[in-house]
């Protein structure tokens, strides 16, 4: 059994959001992290492994620079890391990048013990589109927004968390799972992981490593086959703190029944 | 000297800081506040394998060096003095000389759960009249048969009440003076092994000080850590070491306060003007941010030498006498920038003030660390 992990390094926005003037992200100018839900993603894959002694295997699409971001997650636990890398990769939306990545995923295989997994989405893009089309590309069944996984056998139960509610779905391996912030707390890399990680393997799949797959095309693939027109990149306004009402008592219901009504929520 | 760090430094570096900010940050001022040893972080850092960081695998160490360890240290004490001492008390004075000097019967028995962070070590060299004069050992050790029966006691103890094992520094013969010195590993269940209360202390006050009481305290023969009569070299030898990491818990308290004024000074206005626009402000940061990079050069050059098992105990001790000085002066000038409240607890530089101080002492004080570095210099 093994779990694929899908990772993407991301600009850190918690710092300051560096635009270009054609609208862009100025990556160049940011610092760059591992995407919050994937290190969640990694982190649920990490705790299977813990109990189970799976493989898990890390992989990400970017430029080179992303290594180092895989030698991290080796550095957390685990085992195998491949770096999809390529000219022709370059300026894909979500749906080329889910194509890359499918068919990365194709080639290192999935076979019927295995979950793939993901994170819900990405900061820089927040479009949750790439977990969802690798799995409708893979046709592997797939359990999106991930608060809690139990796995029993080949049995996984899945509880989602939705807007307004929990929903639980029970689905068998092989398949995919998006994971969002509240499924855990990712662990550190540990000081005996990293001396391990640059022993570990890493595999850079190329143009060349993946052309023969059906879903690698010219029009499926980087800049042209990307679907997507950006129409306007923005800095979202800075959201104010809100209110917070502590206290289950009658009176502070009643005040937040009257902040309702005047606002005519109510 | 290249201070070029390796890919696994940096990544480690990145990690130490971020455990340090988001485990060890919030909690240090009410340890401070509290008296309280970090149980918590202490179990947090031994998953983590920071407990034993340079020692090998086979032993149950995370396989790394020592420039990583003075660097986990210094991370540490950034945020926190207190847990950094407890790191560096735990792997330089215990896990160090068992390692260094343990026959591999002793190495086995006790590396793996001292490495693994599942126990704490502590070292007892210090005795109410045997500070700086450490030849002056009262502490006797009596061989009967098949184990040596100790007496006297050990004063200011880092981790002293949650240590589990023990380097322990005891006469036996004290017609050779630093001769007759020899050093036991003890257990804390040996019978006739105590502790005696917490010290209170001014700053690192998160960190366990205490005495060691031996009343007849029985001590396999095969406790003995190296050969009778040893102990002072082993000593010495052991604080070397050690005073990498002090030096490393000063730089790290030094810069941590240069961080937290370039912080202050940028947020406080006074005469309608960020405090950090006014040059005396700007020089004053200049100096300090200097005085500490010099002080991490030392710091870096001392462990990367050890790593390399060159000599470097007179770089042990430039280290340790520099950064530690540049801690006390750099932490001072902190509180004076953040004015009267740098002085009140809400502020960590008062805090970071208090630890500086006790890295000019502990592990050798500054005179020490002169006497050390003349006599290197064949200065007589």
């Amino acid at each position: 059994m093994k779990i694929i992990v899908s990772i993407k390094q991301v600009p850190d926005t918690s710092g300051k959001v560096a635009v270009n003037p054609d609208g862009t992200l100025n990556r160049a100018s940011m610092q760059t992290i591992t995407n919050p839900d994937d290190m969640n993603a990694l982190e649920a894959a990490l705790k299977i492994k813990d109990e189970t002694g799976c493989k898990v295997i890390v992989v990400t699409m970017g430029p080179a620079p992303a290594a180092g971001m895989l030698r991290e997650a080796l550095a957390m636990g685990a085992d195998e890391a491949v770096l999809v890398s390529a000219r022709e990769f370059g300026g894909s939306d979500t749906y080329a990048t889910s194509q890359i990545l499918a068919a990365a995923i194709n080639k290192i295989g999935v076979e019927a013990d295995d979950i793939v997994m993901c994170g819900r989405q990405a900061i820089d893009g927040d479009t949750a589109q790439v977990g969802p089309q690798i799995a409708e590309k893979l046709h592997l069944p797939q359990v999106t927004y991930a608060a809690d996984i139990q796995k029993d056998g080949d049995t996984i139960t899945v509880k989602r968390m939705l807007e307004d509610g929990y929903m639980t779905i029970k689905v068998h391996t092989p398949c995919l799972i998006t994971c969002i912030k509240e499924l855990n707390n990712p662990r550190y890399m540990s000081v005996g992981g990293v001396f391990e990680a640059y022993s570990k393997p890493m595999t850079t799949y190329d143009y060349e490593a993946l052309k023969d797959d059906p879903l690698i095309d010219a029009t499926t693939i980087g800049l042209k086959g990307s679907p997507t027109n950006i129409f306007k990149s923005f800095t979202p306004p800075q959201k104010g703190a809100g209110m917070m009402l502590e206290g289950a008592d009658k009176a502070t219901c009643e005040k937040l029944a009257d902040i309702l009504a005047k606002k005519h929520i109510i | 000297m290249d201070f070029h760090l390796t890919n696994e430094q940096q990544m480690l570096r990145k990690m130490y800081r971020e455990f340090a900010e988001n485990e060890v940050k919030p909690l240090a001022e009410e340890i401070d506040e509290e008296e309280r040893f970090p149980m918590e972080t202490v179990e947090k850092m031994a998953k983590l394998g920071m407990m034993g960081i340079y020692f090998p695998k086979e032993y149950g160490g995370a396989g790394g060096d020592v420039l990583s360890y003075a660097m986990c240290v210094e991370e540490l004490a950034k945020v926190c003095g207190t847990t950094a001492v407890i790191v560096s008390a735990h792997t330089s004075l215990c896990c160090a000389p068992i390692f260094e000097h343990g026959t591999e019967e002793q190495k086995r028995k006790y590396l793996p759960d001292l490495l693994s962070g599942k126990k704490i070590g502590a070292f007892g060299l210090t005795e109410p009249n045997a500070g700086t004069d450490a030849s002056g050992q009262q502490t006797m050790a009596v061989l009967e048969g098949d184990h040596y029966v100790l007496n006297g006691s050990k004063c200011f103890i880092t981790n002293g009440n949650v240590a589990d094992t023990f380097v322990v520094f005891a006469m036996t013969d004290k017609s050779k003076g630093n001769h007759g010195i020899s050093a036991f590993i003890v257990e804390k269940d040996f019978p006739g092994f105590s502790t005696g209360k917490h010290e209170k202390k001014m700053g690192i006050r998160g960190s366990s000080t205490c005495d060691l009481i031996f009343e007849d305290c029985i001590v396999p023969k095969e406790n003995l850590l190296g050969k009778e009569g040893k102990g002072f070299k082993i000593a010495m030898q052991t604080l070397d070491g050690g005073r990498i990491g002090i030096a490393a818990q000063a730089l790290g308290l030094g810069e941590g306060a240069v961080n937290e004024a370039v912080k202050y000074t940028q947020e406080r206005v006074q005469f309608g003007k960020r405090l950090s626009q006014f040059q005396n402000t700007q020089f004053q940061l200049a100096d300090m941010h200097t005085r500490m990079q010099a002080a991490q050069y030392l710091v870096y050059a001392a462990a990367m030498k050890k790593q390399n098992h060159e000599d470097y105990s007179m770089d042990a001790s430039m280290a340790k006498l520099f950064a530690a000085e540049a801690a006390s002066d750099v932490t001072r000038r902190a509180v004076q920038l953040f004015g009267g409240y740098g002085y009140t607890r809400e502020y960590p530089v008062e805090r970071m003030m208090r630890d500086a101080k006790i890295t000019e002492i502990y592990e050798g004080t500054s005179e020490v660390q002169r006497m050390v570095i003349s006599s290197h210099l064949g200065v007589k």
